[in-house]
């Protein structure tokens, strides 16, 4: 059920609706997150959702509207722009803040490099650059908690992280000293400067985001399902041509059926070749595939056995 | 504790070198959680490091010190699915300064592995870990006897250490149908999701199959309805002017629509007018569900707020002895100020004395000298700015349970339990 279609049965109560006897993982993982925004709520002052319009965080911002229902969210979004992303990607994001009345923050890597206080790398990826422009907004609107649609199924260093996981004055995630989590009781303290990064989704894998997409029918970007799209390969995966830096000499463009399985900065996010054109045939896919989703289309995870736990150091999700 | 009929929340615990980490990558392995590049990347480092066969431990060591070390430090949470149920597995590291880490990853757990190595059977780190998962209510145990294939006559090996288990487990305060033994060898697989030809004797199931079949209960004794207010929703928006909505997730019991509920710590009663979901209106709700109650009357409550079944409500109490874990560096003293968490309320708290201390190495209570140091539990006496509406933890661990934090720093510096959850640990017959 969508949010939409949500609010509008939530005054006239479905006859004859019980709880117990259809109550399963899907529900079980949404009522702790629906336990965890709450929390938050209750605690912090200026809390902000990380949305990049992917997947995860579009779930993540489907869960908020229902824990909060029938009223507004009570915090803002916040999305990180490397200048590299998808136009259509780009395009959801604002239609998602219009259609549900939000306040969107936008950090921009691009105005960073345009002034010299970033300056871009030689293999033209701006995922690892991120991580400055995010840590100012953050000081810079005081915002106390970040959530973000992080799962630990991700990534070995992934798991390790925490749902509140307190972050210093740098930003800096130290995995030796986290706080113990304990039944379902978050301690959300800081001092002032340092913030907690919070992950509702933590539980879930990859799995079930999409068996909660298919059921909650929830809108994603049009290129997470199979499309025809001029590509070309590299290192294995399949590239959009764009500014950041593609095709280079000897790679061939080609027009394929692809869909992508993760939204990221497109000079290192790759698509993978799929029929998959809807929720159904995408859930087979996933169920199916033989390779973890950033294995198969994040370029900067492979770069090194500990690369997502180096830059979680720096400060990066 | 959220879990569903299908989802079941596990533990491993055990001393180093046990195989631990083995066997979670066997357990993602056999239920092919573990897809190909993560297996490739496992065999090119096993090749770097000079090993023939794949290393699994790899798959779940996932920190740089990890991997420099060769052992798990910090708490890591595993996903595995089979046709019947999913799996939220807390893989904790067994050296002894990590106790914490167990603490953690036991606390939400329906059932904990404890591995045992074969050859050195039913250890002091053993003893430990089992005293530990009792004092925190873990409802299952399975005793995973592990490299079954190192040993000789592994018949009467099995049979030695899971009378020598059960013996403990009967004093820790489980029943036999709580506690399950299973001979494995995690490194070839037997009995993980295969049944092996090695162990004729062993007519119980696999490991998988008894996951998958065990029951999933989170509670020791059935409590009434406790409900901590979460988060008050009022719209105040065009369409709902004038609603009034108490948020919060079921921590104990059920409620239905009609239900006598009484509000703490005023001591208000009224009736649940509603219970809302995003998705609809529900008749009743369950402990784990996250929802949204209305009652009949108007009356004043905020985040921290206690609604419970107005027949067994418990008594709010400002003075009382609890059982804590100290996980803090500094030493718990008697008279230290800190905060104290318990469910969505937060209060100040003086400690009182520090009277017993659980002997984790010689398995007794003894009088503690007013002090609790890193890793160790003991039982204290608390005094509260505001009361709290909780239940003794031997009776509910949702609504027994509490944080005690530092007001300064904000640290969590102790895992507690309200009342005296040492007492039903007969440690006296243990030694």
């Amino acid at each position: 059920m969508t949010i939409e279609q949500s609010n509008a049965v939530g005054s006239t109560p479905p006859a004859g609706v019980t709880d117990e006897s259809e109550y399963s993982t899907l529900d079980a993982l949404e009522s702790e997150a629906i336990h965890i925004f709450r929390e938050v709520a209750g605690e912090f002052e200026r809390p902000v959702i990380l949305f990049s319009g992917g997947k995860d965080s579009t779930v993540l911002l489907h869960v908020a509207i229902k824990a909060f229902w029938p009223a507004p969210i009570p915090f803002s979004l916040l999305h990180v722009d490397t200048g590299h992303n998808l136009p259509e990607v780009l395009a959801f994001r604002d239609e998602v803040v219009a259609r549900h009345n939000l306040r969107l923050h936008v950090a921009s890597v691009e105005d960073y490099l345009a002034d010299g206080r970033l300056t871009e790398r030689p293999d033209g990826v701006r995922n690892p650059l991120q991580t400055v422009p995010l840590l100012d907004a953050i000081t810079g609107n005081r915002f106390d908690a970040v959530f973000g649609g992080g799962r630990r199924d991700e990534e070995r260093s992934r798991a390790k992280e925490r749902i509140f996981s307190l972050r210093n004055a740098f930003g800096q995630w130290d995995p030796k000293r986290q706080r113990p989590e304990l039944w379902n009781l978050y301690n959300g303290k800081h001092a002032p400067g340092e913030h907690v990064r919070v992950f509702p989704l933590s539980n879930w894998t990859e799995l079930d985001v999409w068996r909660y997409i298919a059921r909650e029918q929830v809108l994603l970007p049009a290129i997470y399902y199979a499309h025809q799209r001029d590509v070309y390969e590299r290192d294995g995966m399949w590239m959009t041509p764009g500014p950041w830096g593609g095709p280079r000499d000897g790679e061939e463009v080609r027009r394929l059926s692809v869909r992508y399985r993760t939204v990221g900065d497109g000079s290192t996010t790759g698509a993978v070749l799929s029929d998959a054109a809807d929720n159904d045939a995408v859930l087979a896919e996933v169920a199916a595939s033989r390779l973890t989703e950033r294995g198969a289309t994040r370029g900067d995870d492979r770069v090194s056995e500990a690369a997502m736990e180096d830059r979680k150091r720096e400060g990066y999700f | 504790m959220t879990a569903g009929p299908d989802l079941l929340r596990i533990a491993t615990a055990g001393s180093v070198d046990d195989g631990k980490s083995t066997l979670v990558g066997r357990l993602l392995f056999d239920t092919k959680s573990v897809l190909a590049d993560q297996i490739d990347a496992v065999t090119r480092a096993s090749v770097d490091k000079g090993l023939d066969t794949p290393d699994l431990s790899l798959l779940v060591d996932g920190l740089r010190a990890e991997r420099e070390q060769g052992i798990t430090i910090d708490v890591a949470y595993r996903y595995f699915a089979t046709p019947r149920r999913s799996f939220v597995l807390a893989d904790t590291p067994g050296h002894v300064q990590y106790t914490r880490n167990t603490v953690s990853g036991a606390s939400t757990a329906s059932l904990v592995i404890l591995l045992v190595d074969a050859r050195s059977g039913v250890v002091a780190q053993t003893r430990r870990h089992a005293a530990v998962m009792a004092l925190l209510g873990v409802p299952q145990l399975v005793l995973a006897v592990n490299k079954i294939d190192l040993v000789d006559d592994a018949e009467s090996v099995f049979a030695d250490i899971s009378a020598t288990f059960a013996d403990l487990t009967r004093t820790l305060g489980w029943s036999d149908e709580q506690v399950q033994a299973i001979p494995v060898s995690a490194l070839r697989g037997d009995n993980v999701a295969t049944r092996s030809e090695l162990t004729g004797f062993y007519d119980g199931p696999t490991l998988i199959e008894h996951l998958e079949t065990v029951p999933n209960v989170a509670d020791r004794a059935p409590v009434g309805f406790r409900f901590p207010v979460q988060y008050v929703i009022r719209p105040r928006t065009a369409e709902y002017p004038d609603y009034r909505g108490y948020a919060g997730q079921v921590a104990a019991g059920r409620v239905e629509v009609g239900d006598d509920v009484v509000v703490l710590p005023s001591g208000i009663r009224t009736t649940v007018a509603g219970i809302d979901t995003a998705d609809g209106s529900l008749e009743s709700a369950h402990t784990g569900r996250s929802v949204t109650v209305l009652l009949a009357d108007d009356i004043d409550i905020s985040r921290g707020d206690v609604i419970a079944a107005a027949h067994d409500a418990p008594e709010p109490i400002s003075n009382f002895t609890a059982t804590v874990c100290w996980l803090g560096d500094k030493p718990l003293l008697p008279g230290a100020r800190l905060l104290l968490k318990h469910g969505a309320f937060t209060t100040p708290a003086i400690v009182g004395g520090v009277d017993t201390l659980f002997d984790e190495q010689e398995l007794s209570l003894r009088d503690a000298p007013d002090r609790l140091e890193l890793n160790q539990i003991g039982r204290i006496s608390v005094q509260t700015a505001q009361p709290i509406s909780a239940d003794d933890y031997l009776v509910n661990r949702e609504s027994g349970s509490f944080l005690l934090i530092d007001p300064q720093g904000g640290n969590t510096l102790g895992a507690g339990l309200v009342g005296d959850a040492l007492a039903p640990l007969h440690l006296s017959e243990l030694v």
